[in-house]
């Protein structure tokens, strides 16, 4: 017995008990409230069923075509208006992105409706429009690519939320619990493609959620519902009449960044190499 | 609300989001004061685990200086979280696959542990100030012996185990505490500049040398504040471990930046722009110089056999370089890799504010409160007293 000093230490003894002890306790009060915290979530879930959805019968996707936009940016508007997302130049959920490739050159000239030339043009960092910038331009090839979160089957930032306050639904879309997100934002950091936003007003991280208020109650997301050229397209995977289903059947799509072994569930037609 | 915002200047193409960096120099300064918690360990365990006996005029100093730093690593992270007031979240309901959900628990071992390891190394010098001290002192050091005032050739062997066994422990916990923060950057692939597996390694090795560099820095200040000459063969024993831990911090990250040239790719044009652009004084001037620089002065003075005033010079130098170069190598990643745009295509120019919870002076302050803290520690615990609770004589 080499870790006895000697003989008459009851009090180290019993100290080092009642430590044990306290350990003990405080580990239990530590889970019971974690807990406690787990059930709050759960009994959050039977709350959805009363509206009769029922999100174990969905799988949401997402379809763009971008040789059908025309950059008219209503989508970004109608995004913006939907869910409260502030009004300025650098918190988006949806975006487009312009792509001009000019007669000579190899690379493509980009920008967003953010890009301070087109700030200028629209008036106002509230409101969003292309400019004319390349009117007298010789341009050899250009087109639009909307983007918005791709609710990946595998997503980063899900993966590294210290709290669990990001949670991907059985429906495939990943939401934000806005009452348990510490703000920390990790995940704003961890997504590859640019989604997240912070929510410098709250303190919390935001993100596309493809109107998950509005596709729950059988309705499209925003920016489906204003396109005017049906350049996104929207629908349930598990309907192979929806127009998603449809739209990957008859296309070829691509998914962004496939290489981050994300799964993405924004399916693209008519990217080029460039689009990043 | 938006004048509160700095948008940061950009060319090229960025994402709309990215437009606002968002891990600033409060982020800067977490894995720096991180750092020199797990350096300074590193520099204690080297005479309570390695039994180097040339750094026991430092090794209570070192152990005081780990535990100082410490207990200020949470202040930038808790400042930066959208709702501080819910962290305690990452500890009661931890979302497991979240590197960062670890930090609670590697902080609050870390800290356990230090603090016990201190206790053994000065159990002798409380229980002496417990009965030499008055008033409320006498209280306080009476409290700090738990019940335990018994010196003997008995309790010495026993404190000596549990100072031995604790610091083993203390150096995978201090060293995991720092590899992981390295994690934190390095297992992100959204990031060129930080998904690297290197990046672990590069942290921890960067940590050490930080924390050898500012216990030479503080050690030569205080000898010299107390007007006690300084130990000429500790202090070698630094240069040595200094030089060392160097020469490895050097070849990893030549490795890891050699990696991202040679793969070369998609957007390697980006990555070079970036360190010939908004990253090049910081790479090449303080990191890269300073590093060489405090490089050749070690390897100097070593080669030379350099003594007494002109070695305490040379490695002192040495160590403030060091300590700019991790500095400017946590900024190189941090603010460097939110600098280089997701889409590889467009770079963003980060200018810290002077005010503001992120601003310039606040971090000012969180790097100078553990040296308050520092202060604190040794005038209750004075770690120069020579010969009590070391280690027995081999």
């Amino acid at each position: 017995m080499k870790w006895k000093i000697s003989e008459h230490q009851p009090g180290r003894r019993r100290f080092m008990r009642l430590l044990g002890r306290a350990i003990v306790y405080a580990g239990a009060a530590l889970v019971s409230v974690g807990l406690m915290g787990r059930r709050g979530l759960a009994a959050a879930i039977p709350a959805l069923s009363t509206t009769g959805y029922d999100w174990t019968k969905h799988r949401w996707g997402f379809g763009v075509d971008a040789t059908r936009c025309i950059g008219c940016l209503r989508c970004v508007e109608a995004c913006k208006t939907e869910n409260g997302v502030a009004r300025d130049a650098h918190h988006f959920r949806t975006w487009v992105e312009r792509y001009v490739y000019l007669k000579g050159e190899k690379k493509p000239r980009v920008d967003s409706q953010q890009d301070p030339g087109n700030i200028t043009a629209s008036g106002s960092e509230k409101e969003y429009r292309f400019d004319n910038r390349y009117q007298d331009a010789k341009i050899e090839k250009a087109f639009f690519v909307p983007k918005l979160c791709n609710q990946c089957e595998h997503p980063p930032c899900v993966q590294v939320c210290p709290v669990g306050a990001t949670f991907r639904t059985p429906d495939g879309v990943v939401l934000i619990d806005h009452n348990y997100c510490i703000g920390c934002q990790y995940c704003v950091q961890a997504c590859p493609y640019g989604v997240r936003l912070f929510n410098h007003e709250h303190g919390v991280t935001d993100k596309c959620t493809w109107c998950y208020h509005r596709i729950t109650r059988g309705l499209k997301p925003a920016c489906v519902e204003v396109c005017p050229t049906n350049a996104r397209i929207f629908g349930d995977q598990n309907d192979p009449e929806s127009p998603i289903s449809k739209f990957i059947r008859e296309n070829r799509t691509r998914v962004l960044k496939p290489e981050m072994g994300t799964s993405p569930n924004v399916f693209y037609v008519g990217l080029d190499k460039e689009v990043m | 609300m938006e004048a509160l915002l700095h948008a940061a200047r950009y060319t090229g193409y960025v994402y709309p989001n990215e437009t606002i960096i968002l891990w600033g120099i409060l982020i800067v300064i977490y894995p720096y004061i991180t750092g020199i918690v797990a350096g300074s360990f590193t520099v204690a365990t080297f005479y309570h685990v390695f039994g180097v006996p040339r750094f026991k005029p430092v090794a209570r100093f070192a152990l005081l200086t780990s535990l100082a730093f410490m207990i200020f690593v949470p202040v930038p992270l808790l400042l930066h979280l959208g709702h501080p007031e819910r962290a305690l979240n990452v500890m009661l309901t931890p979302h497991l696959t979240s590197a960062f959900a670890a930090f609670g628990f590697f902080a609050a071992f870390y800290v356990i542990l230090v603090m016990l390891e201190i206790w053994f190394a000065y159990r002798e010098d409380i229980v002496a100030m417990a009965r030499d001290r008055k008033g409320l002192l006498r209280q306080f050091y009476r409290a700090l012996t738990l019940g335990s005032d018994e010196i003997s050739a008995t309790t010495r062997a026993y404190d000596a185990k549990w100072l031995k066994a604790l610091a083993i422990t203390g150096i995978v916990g201090a060293h995991g505490l720092h590899g992981y923060v390295g994690f934190v950057f390095g297992s992100l692939k959204s990031r060129e500049w930080w998904g690297s597996d290197l990046m672990p390694a590069i942290f921890l090795v960067s940590a050490i040398i930080s924390g050898i560099s500012i216990l030479i820095v503080l050690y030569v200040l205080t000898s010299r504040f107390r007007k006690t000459p300084i130990d000429g063969a500790c202090m070698k024993g630094l240069a040595y471990l200094l030089w060392g831990f160097l020469i490895f911090a050097m070849v990893l990250e030549f490795l890891e930046f050699a990696n991202i040239v040679y793969k070369g790719r998609e957007g390697i044009d980006t990555v070079m722009a970036l360190i010939a652009g908004p990253l090049w004084f910081g790479v090449w001037v303080l990191q890269v110089g300073g590093s060489v620089m405090a490089f050749f002065i070690l390897t100097y003075v070593i080669w030379r056999g350099t003594q007494d005033k002109h070695l305490v010079v040379g490695v002192t130098v040495s160590a403030v370089l060091v300590l700019l170069a991790v500095l400017a190598m946590r900024w190189n990643v941090v603010i460097g890799g939110q600098e280089l745009s997701k889409t590889m295509q467009g770079l963003l120019v980060y200018v810290p504010p002077v005010w503001g919870r992120e601003g310039v002076l606040i971090v000012a302050t969180i790097f100078a409160l553990p040296f308050g803290m520092l202060w604190g520690l040794t005038r209750l615990f004075p770690p120069w007293v020579p010969n009590q609770g070391q280690l027995p004589e081999k």
